[in-house]
């Protein structure tokens, strides 16, 4: 479709999609929506007013400096007088920035303790996400649930707290977790493994991005935590832990789809499609978006993402697979039917 | 207050530039022999297949006695061009080249045997790879020295050497420099990391 | 007396340098006011290309959904633009100012080892075009003729074999380790000249602030070079003969890169802001009429900031995931570092304080620099407290913070040595009302691309995307910083309107043209070749100061 057009989808289908999902797009450090985020944001707050009183003063006294000391057009040409220095004033103004750092250096240890010691108590979620070119692969082991791109979390009350905890690795090159309410962000490392928690206190989908230069379609590695009742996380969970449906409707599609060379990326559980190197496919249209994040799941979207990957996300690594009309038909079919 | 001396009564002496240059100069390369040092610490036990340092390593002592005693005979060089005893300068800094050009053998033939016989090459595991390319490094530098050594030779033998005991020194400098990274080099390789 | 006498010489009596009107002379050039000059204007030049490259970027983000470059286009624009500004921009100029000035201040008659500088001169600049032939000869993922795509500090292992394929990443690192060469040259000669040559009596306390700042810039350069240097030469290794540095898939350490570039990349923004405070610690108090206040303090200071500044380096690595040890240290140290910094930065207040303030341009530029590194200071301080970083690192919040250093900071400031010290240099001076064009239309330029940078970080825009989705809270932001880089532009044009329009007709400079106290300003304007007739003694920190003043010299009270 035309440019303009695809914009215009973008743009309508981001709204909707917003709208319907109680989806927080505007990721604001300073509206904090689980403990981790929030332990930054009050460590912030300290040290912004730190740094505001700091900036109060000083410009002030520049301000004051320049419009008092400004050379006059009557002057009379005499330097003025000659001061070297005071030891005192140097000493005094050495100390109290001493000082300041002491207190700024307490208050960031305390939190960073806080955050990084955290212990997983028992009955937390464990979630592996796994960082691709440029795609988030989102494994739960305990649950033997594997999906993509969209993490599902449930929320924490008080009365029910709930805690997840991630563990960040890579397949490839380094990428970085960031869903800004809910934690500062942590880096994907390959040959390394890095664990960061979250405790969401509000229902609803909060958006991310990578934060760490991965290469050609970094901008386009978004990320989606949606946190969900504990009710419907259950029914989640419950349903992505199903074989992809074998509906005997879309047999032919299915066929058609096992015979291409899409297995050899894509898993699809219960069939002997189980390639790694793409995202796991078994619940596709449970997913909000396609391509990590680049367009709505819409049939139109998913059908013109199928004939040519890289119109929509050049230089993907989901190449043009060439399909023919009939193919292409099939494959979509099939596609859809994944629940 | 009193009067300050005038200028005209001191001396003003400042660093000769040469020495100044060549310090500096030890002082950067002290920089990028560290950080190989460092990768090759780093990456001690961390390779994942074989063969090892203890498998395949024999502590090079006759290279290290004659890299270390170069510095001796370099010294005395040095002395005898202070001197201007040019022959006794000739024979000992081809001394020197002689007991450098065998450290650089034995390091071709301690190469020779891991590459052919214990099958280690740079992209063989870490160990490989921070090996070849720390005490490469290395043998670059003692190549370097031996070359400007060689130099000297020859710019002896037309007798374009006298006065320059200043120079000579700075290349002594560098070469005691060298040295002494082996010394770094040598601790960390074949005593720490075996 | 001998003092006086080699101003009587100078004035009026000796030929300035005539303008070389053969190429051959500048080619083969081993004079320091030279090859300053080539430094300078060669930096320029790279400053304006790299310019324009942001201005691109600029247009790609001022909407949502971009479609003005494609992504791979504009991965090689913030890589290009990057690489240009630190090596072939900020360094080059640091070297520019130091070859000529460092001996006019320190009253001799050229660098220690002139042909070294030459040296080093050609080797930056093939560096520099080394990494632009890139975009001719390279070959990169996207077909033939790509510049290097990885990012300007070229994290592992996206710059792998497995993950860059081609030769443009090698050009990344090529062009750099040429440059390099040169850059550390630069420095050695630096350190040597003021170590061996400053003229009789000028003690080590006696030196100018620029000389000192300049000393500690090169023993840093020396330092902090080679861990990049290694790093690239293992990359290399890597890419070329199997090595595994930084293989992942071999048990190699992606982290590794990152502490090895940053053991470089933390001194260096040091090395690329100092030659900054050596210009506004000369400028200031020339235009408050006072000496700088607490000289030993800001020597201190200038020496600590040295030292502190390799113990700082993972505050860029927050996000990696150290242990809090780690992370409490480096926040520590972090803060730390900006002790000295701030001390510098009262210090030049209280010059200004009391005293009778001109405000031309150099000094203009000296107030804005105030202002805008004052800020840039204060949210690297914000930066520095790592859960607070873990929220800000990798965000448009960065992007800020490090222009607001760099433009904000550095830039003003080295603007402001460029109004003072042309006059010296060329016998002309620029144009006052041109000046005063560039400074405010800079100012606004600059405010209105990098204030709201700042908030689309804080709202979660990370760095390094070619484009980003509406309804984010980006769009309003990134449209107003886009329209700032028109006002960036335009103050820009005046610089180089007014450079070329007082070479040919500028007002003539005379030797002292702001009333100041060092010893260039006691040379002709353009100095001679040989400098000074006679070679000066030297009796205080201002020894011109002594002679407009005889009977209150400086050296009462030193």
């Amino acid at each position: 479709m035309t440019s303009s057009l695809r914009m215009l989808n973008l743009c309508l289908g981001f709204a909707i999609s917003c709208a319907a999902q109680s989806v927080h797009p505007v990721g604001n450090i300073f509206k904090p929506q689980a403990t981790p985020a929030e332990s930054v944001y009050h460590l912030s707050l300290l040290v912004m007013a730190v740094c505001a009183a700091i900036f109060l003063v000083v410009a002030g006294l520049l301000t004051f400096t320049i419009v008092r000391f400004r050379r006059r057009r009557e002057d009379d040409g005499h330097e003025p007088a000659q001061v070297y220095g005071s030891n005192r004033i140097e000493v005094a103004w050495t100390v109290i920035p001493v000082l300041i750092v002491l207190v700024l250096t307490m208050a960031t240890a305390r939190v960073v303790i806080a955050i990084q010691n955290k212990r997983a108590p028992t009955g937390a979620l464990q979630v592996t996400v796994i960082g691709h070119q440029w795609w988030w692969e989102i494994r739960y082991e305990g649950l033997r649930i594997v999906t993509a791109n969209e993490l599902h979390v449930p929320v924490s009350t008080a009365s029910k707290p709930a805690l997840t905890f991630l563990k960040l690795e890579s397949a490839d090159v380094a990428h970085s977790f960031w869903v800004p309410q809910l934690s500062g962000k942590t880096d994907l490392i390959p040959n390394r493994t890095n664990t960061m928690w979250i405790d969401p206190r509000q229902e609803g989908t909060f958006l991310g991005n990578c934060a760490e230069y991965c290469g050609m379609q970094h901008a386009n590695m978004l990320l989606r935590v949606v946190v969900q009742s504990p009710e419907d996380f259950e029914k989640w969970t419950a349903a992505q832990r199903l074989d992809a449906t074998s509906d005997s409707h879309v047999e032919a599609a299915r066929a058609m789809f096992l015979s291409l060379s899409c297995v050899n990326c894509h898993t699809v559980s219960g069939t002997s499609a189980s390639g790694t190197f793409g995202p796991d496919l078994s619940h596709l249209m449970s997913r909000a978006n396609l391509g990590s994040g680049v367009i709505p799941n819409t049939s139109e979207n998913l059908r013109a993402w199928v004939k040519d990957p890289q119109e929509i996300k050049p230089g993907n690594l989901m190449p043009n697979m060439q399909l023919n009309a009939r193919e292409l038909d099939e494959v979509v079919a099939y596609l859809s039917s994944l629940k | 207050m009193t009067p300050t001396i005038a200028i005209e009564q001191t001396e003003w002496t400042l660093p000769d530039r040469g020495r100044a240059g060549v310090v500096c100069l030890i002082a950067t390369e002290f920089a990028l022999f560290t950080i190989f040092l460092v990768a090759y610490v780093f990456y001690i036990g961390k390779s994942l297949t074989g063969p090892t340092p203890s498998q395949v390593l024999e502590l090079p002592i006759w290279p290290t006695v004659c890299l270390l005693s170069s510095s001796i005979t370099v010294g005395i060089a040095e002395r005898a061009l202070k001197g201007n005893r040019m022959q006794r300068f000739m024979v000992w800094t081809a001394v020197t080249i002689l007991l450098g050009a065998e450290f650089l053998r034995q390091t071709a033939l301690e190469w020779h045997h891991l590459i052919k016989a214990c099958h280690l090459t740079i992209t063989t595991n870490l160990f490989g790879t921070t090996f070849y390319s720390l005490v490469g490094l290395h043998a670059s530098h003692v190549i370097l020295g031996l070359t400007l050594l060689l130099l000297t030779l020859g710019l002896g033998q037309r007798g374009s050497m006298y006065g320059q005991t200043r120079r000579f020194e700075l290349l002594a400098w560098y070469w005691h420099f060298v040295d002494a990274v082996w010394v770094a080099v040598f601790t960390v390789v074949y005593v720490v990391g075996r | 007396m001998a003092t006086t006498t080699y101003i009587a010489d100078t004035l009026g009596k000796t030929e300035a340098l005539p303008v070389p009107s053969k190429l051959h002379e500048w080619i083969v050039t081993v004079d320091h006011k030279r090859l300053g000059m080539m430094y300078i204007a060669t930096s320029l030049f790279f400053f304006a290309v790299a310019g324009v490259l942001a201005a691109l970027m600029r247009a790609q983000l001022a909407f949502p959904n971009g479609k003005v470059l494609p992504p791979d286009v504009f991965n090689r624009l913030f890589t290009v633009h990057g690489t240009t500004m630190v090596f072939l921009v900020g360094m080059p100029f640091f070297a520019g100012l130091a070859n000529y000035l460092v001996p006019l201040m320190i009253g001799t008659r050229d660098m220690a080892f002139p042909r070294l500088n030459a040296f080093g001169y050609w080797m930056f600049l093939f560096g520099g075009l080394l990494l632009y032939f890139s975009y001719i000869a390279a070959e990169g993922l996207a077909g033939h003729g790509t510049a290097p795509d990885v990012g300007w500090f070229a994290y592992a292992p996206l710059t792998e074999r497995a993950f860059s394929r081609g030769t443009s990443t090698d050009y990344w690192i090529l062009s750099i380790i040429v440059s390099g060469i040169g850059t550390t040259a630069s420095a050695i000669n630096v350190i040597v000249t003021i170590i061996s040559m400053r003229c009789k009596g000028m003690t080590f306390a006696r030196m100018p602030l620029f000389v000192w700042l300049m000393l500690v810039i090169s023993a840093m350069v020396i330092m902090a070079l080679p861990p990049l240097t290694a790093a690239q030469a293992m990359l290399l290794l890597d890419r070329y003969l199997g090595a595994h540095f930084f293989d992942t898939q071999a048990g190699g350490s992606a982290i590794l890169w990152q502490h090895f570039f940053w053991l470089f990349g933390h001194p260096e923004v040091y090395i690329l802001v100092l030659p900054g405070f050596a210009c506004v610690s000369e400028i200031i108090p020339v235009f408050s009429r006072k000496p700088i206040f607490g000289r030993a303090a800001m020597i201190g200071a200038t020496v600590a900031i040295g030292f502190v500044s390799v113990s700082v380096w993972a505050h860029h690595m927050f996000a990696v995931g150290m242990s809090p040890m780690s992370n409490v240290f480096f926040a520590a140290s972090t803060m730390l570092v900006g002790i000295p910094t701030g001390i510098k930065i009262f210090n030049w207040l209280a010059t200004m304080y009391g005293g009778k303030l001109r405000f031309d341009t150099p000094m203009l530029f000296c107030v804005g620099f105030l202002f805008q590194f004052l800020i840039a200071g204060l949210t690297g301080i914000m930066l520095a407290a790592a859960p607070f970083n873990w929220q800000l690192t990798d965000s448009y919040f960065v992007v800020a913070h490090f222009h607001y250093t760099l433009i904000g900071g550095m830039l003003f400031a080295l603007f402001g040595g460029l109004y003072y010290w042309f006059p010296k240099a060329t016998g002309k001076m620029l144009s006052e009302s041109l000046g005063k064009w560039h400074f405010w239309l800079l100012v606004i330029g600059f405010h209105m691309t990098f204030d709201p940078l700042h908030f689309a970080g804080l709202l979660g825009m990370p760095r390094r995307i070619y484009t980003y989705a509406a309804g984010r809270g980006w769009e309003g932001l990134n449209l107003v910083a886009s329209i700032g880089v028109i006002f960036q532009a335009a103050g820009v044009a005046c610089l180089i309107w007014n450079i070329v329009r007082s070479l040919r007709k500028g007002a003539p400079a005379g030797n002292d043209p702001w009333d100041a106290w060092t010893l260039e300003w006691a040379t002709t304007s353009p100095p001679a070749e040989y400098n000074f007739v006679t070679l000066p003694e030297v009796r205080s920190s201002r020894p011109l100061w002594d002679l407009k003043h005889p009977e209150d010299p400086d050296y009462r009270y030193e």
